[in-house]
């Protein structure tokens, strides 16, 4: 389990994090969810020790990270696949890792298996490497101590479709091992399909946080009709907050239902009238994190 | 490079809810074998031997019959060799930054100095062993050498001024680790070490002659004049005073800063 308390940190005139709480439950894939420069990576660097909070705390099965006796053993980190010497050999990388941990030798080449890294491929030194070679060394690095908890920042990337499918399947096995999963990525989709939980995260702050299933259901109605103003004029009049996006749909936090009702009563013919549930998390994301997107409100 | 694999990470039996903390001498292992594995640390390494056998061959060729002793191989091996370590050193604490193997290396043991440590204790550890390898070559050469010119083999330096002079090099290069500690960037520290090196004690003797009150303060803050008294073989009790006094001031003090500075910082 990940417990994250307040965790507040500036950097001279700038505040990367901003008061960010949330757990991360064992048993679940929590995905950490917002645009680039949201404090994603920030937030986890606190987690694993390498960055000093400001003020709050990170605390992983209840201990803050520098109190592990061995933390390999019991938190796998996967910061950034490149920060790797490129002059070492995948092996000797794994080799690393698995002698600071005190692990047996054979767990290099189980792990060099498991994410399906050739012998050939092992012995090539990291310079070498594709982009989706080094987060599979990376992986691996993260599960040679076969740790309870898995803290992994856009694993992903890089990765060819099949390998994202594989990595799916693995963390989702892992998880219903027990083991938390605590996941990063701006890619919306790769995140939608495999996290249970869901944290955003924009300029620095959580902007939603629950259940995939509560998060959606939260997503609204989109109705469209002709006479757009009129209802958009009767909605109000119903005390229902309503937003026009520029392809002339109206879009409420309001269910679908009551929406029909007050277009009835109104006497107003709807083209369109749907729940945003099946248009995705990427809709939702887009809307929550607009004021903190670089391209600008969206939709 | 795909698999069908779903099973999740091979777990090895039970999970034992406790684990033991790392050893320092596992961490002094892993630190040994950082700096032999990549292909630069190993020809780093390996430079210390070459150069000792260069160094050794040169004396054979060029110095004169009457002065081929065990001490003008000594001399000509320890001077390369009094610039490599110290790179050994700072390398081995700057690539964690350089080359950020530090996201890994401080994720899997979150105490700092702990790392810093095993790795000053290594650099000191291969500093004695390289010197001891260095001092058998020239050995070699000194026989190999005295034998070709047809002259008399002569053991002109003592146990205690070999020690002395391991414990210099020894010094060069924690002065050289203490560097990659402060700035922590590879091209820094080794601008660094040149400042220490070549600079400061310009500096110090310019001062020294033109300053007449500066000339008494000046081996008290001079660390590498009163790092020569090491070489000229028996040091006073003065000297040593002085050696401690500037090792304190340009050794010590820089490395505890470093240290502090290192637990702070940020590893990006």
């Amino acid at each position: 389990m990940i417990t994250v308390d307040s965790l507040t940190k500036r950097y001279r005139g700038f505040t990367a994090v901003d008061d960010v709480s949330f757990v991360a439950r064992p048993g679940r894939v929590t995905g950490f969810l917002g645009p680039n420069g949201a404090g994603k990576s920030t937030t986890m660097r606190v987690m694993v020790g390498l960055t000093e909070a400001t003020s709050g705390s990170a605390t992983i099965q209840g201990q803050p990270f520098a109190e592990l006796p061995n933390p390999g053993r019991q938190v796998g980190v996967l910061l950034d696949a490149s920060a790797q010497h490129a002059g070492r050999t995948g092996r000797e990388i794994l080799a690393i890792a698995q002698r600071t941990m005190g692990l047996p030798k054979a767990r290099v080449d189980e792990m060099l298996s498991l994410v399906s890294l050739t012998e050939s491929e092992s012995e090539r030194r990291v310079r070498n490497y594709s982009l989706g070679m080094r987060q599979r060394l990376g992986i691996a690095t993260a599960l040679i101590g076969d740790p309870e908890v898995l803290i992994l920042d856009e694993p992903a990337n890089g990765l060819d479709p099949a390998g994202i499918r594989w990595m799916r399947d693995l963390l989702r096995g892992y998880a219903n091992q027990g083991g938390t999963v605590l996941l990063s990525s701006h890619l919306l989709h790769e995140i939608e399909v495999i996290a249970d939980d869901l944290v955003m995260i924009g300029n620095g702050r959580i902007v939603a946080e629950g259940t995939k299933a509560e998060l959606l259901h939260a997503a609204g109605t989109t109705v469209r009709t002709t006479a757009a103003a009129e209802l958009a004029q009767a909605l109000r009049n119903a005390g229902i907050v309503v937003t026009q996006s520029n392809d002339g749909a109206l879009r409420t936090d309001a269910p679908a239902d009551q929406v029909g009702q007050i277009a009835l009563n109104a006497r107003i013919a709807l083209t369109e009238l749907r729940s945003s549930d099946n248009a995705g998390l990427e809709e939702m994301f887009l809307e929550l994190t607009a004021e903190t997107q670089r391209e600008g409100a969206a939709a | 490079m795909t698999t069908l694999t779903q099973e999740a990470p091979v777990t090895s039996g039970t999970r034992p809810a406790k684990h033991a903390p790392i050893p320092l001498s596992r961490i002094m292992r892993v630190e040994l074998i950082k700096m032999f594995d990549t292909r630069s640390g190993f020809w780093l390494m390996a430079s210390i031997g070459i150069a000792a056998v260069l160094a050794t061959a040169a004396t054979i060729i060029f110095a004169p019959e009457s002065e081929l002793d065990y001490e003008a191989f000594a001399t000509a091996i320890g001077f390369p060799i009094a610039i490599i370590l110290p790179i050994i050193g700072l390398l081995s604490v700057t690539s964690e930054w350089s080359q950020r193997t530090g996201l890994t290396t401080f994720t899997l043991l979150p105490n700092r100095s702990l790392v810093i440590n095993a790795k000053l204790l290594v650099a000191v550890g291969i500093g004695v062993v390289s010197m001891f390898l260095a001092m058998a070559i020239g050995a070699v050469g000194n026989i190999v050498g005295t034998a070709i010119a047809g002259v008399d083999t002569t053991w002109n330096v003592s146990a205690y001024e070999l020690s002395l002079i391991v414990l210099a090099n020894v010094l060069g290069m924690l002065i050289g680790s203490m560097l990659g500690v402060l700035i922590r960037n590879s091209a820094g520290a080794i601008v660094g070490y040149f400042v220490y090196n070549a600079l400061l004690p310009t500096l110090f003797m310019t001062l020294g002659n033109l300053q007449e009150w500066f000339r008494d303060l000046w081996p008290w803050v001079d660390f590498a004049y009163a790092q020569g008294a090491l070489f000229n073989g028996d040091p006073s009790g003065e000297d040593w005073a002085h050696l401690a006094v500037t090792t304190t001031i340009w050794l010590i003090i820089p490395l505890v800063v470093g240290l502090f500075l290192i637990r702070k910082s940020e590893v990006k």
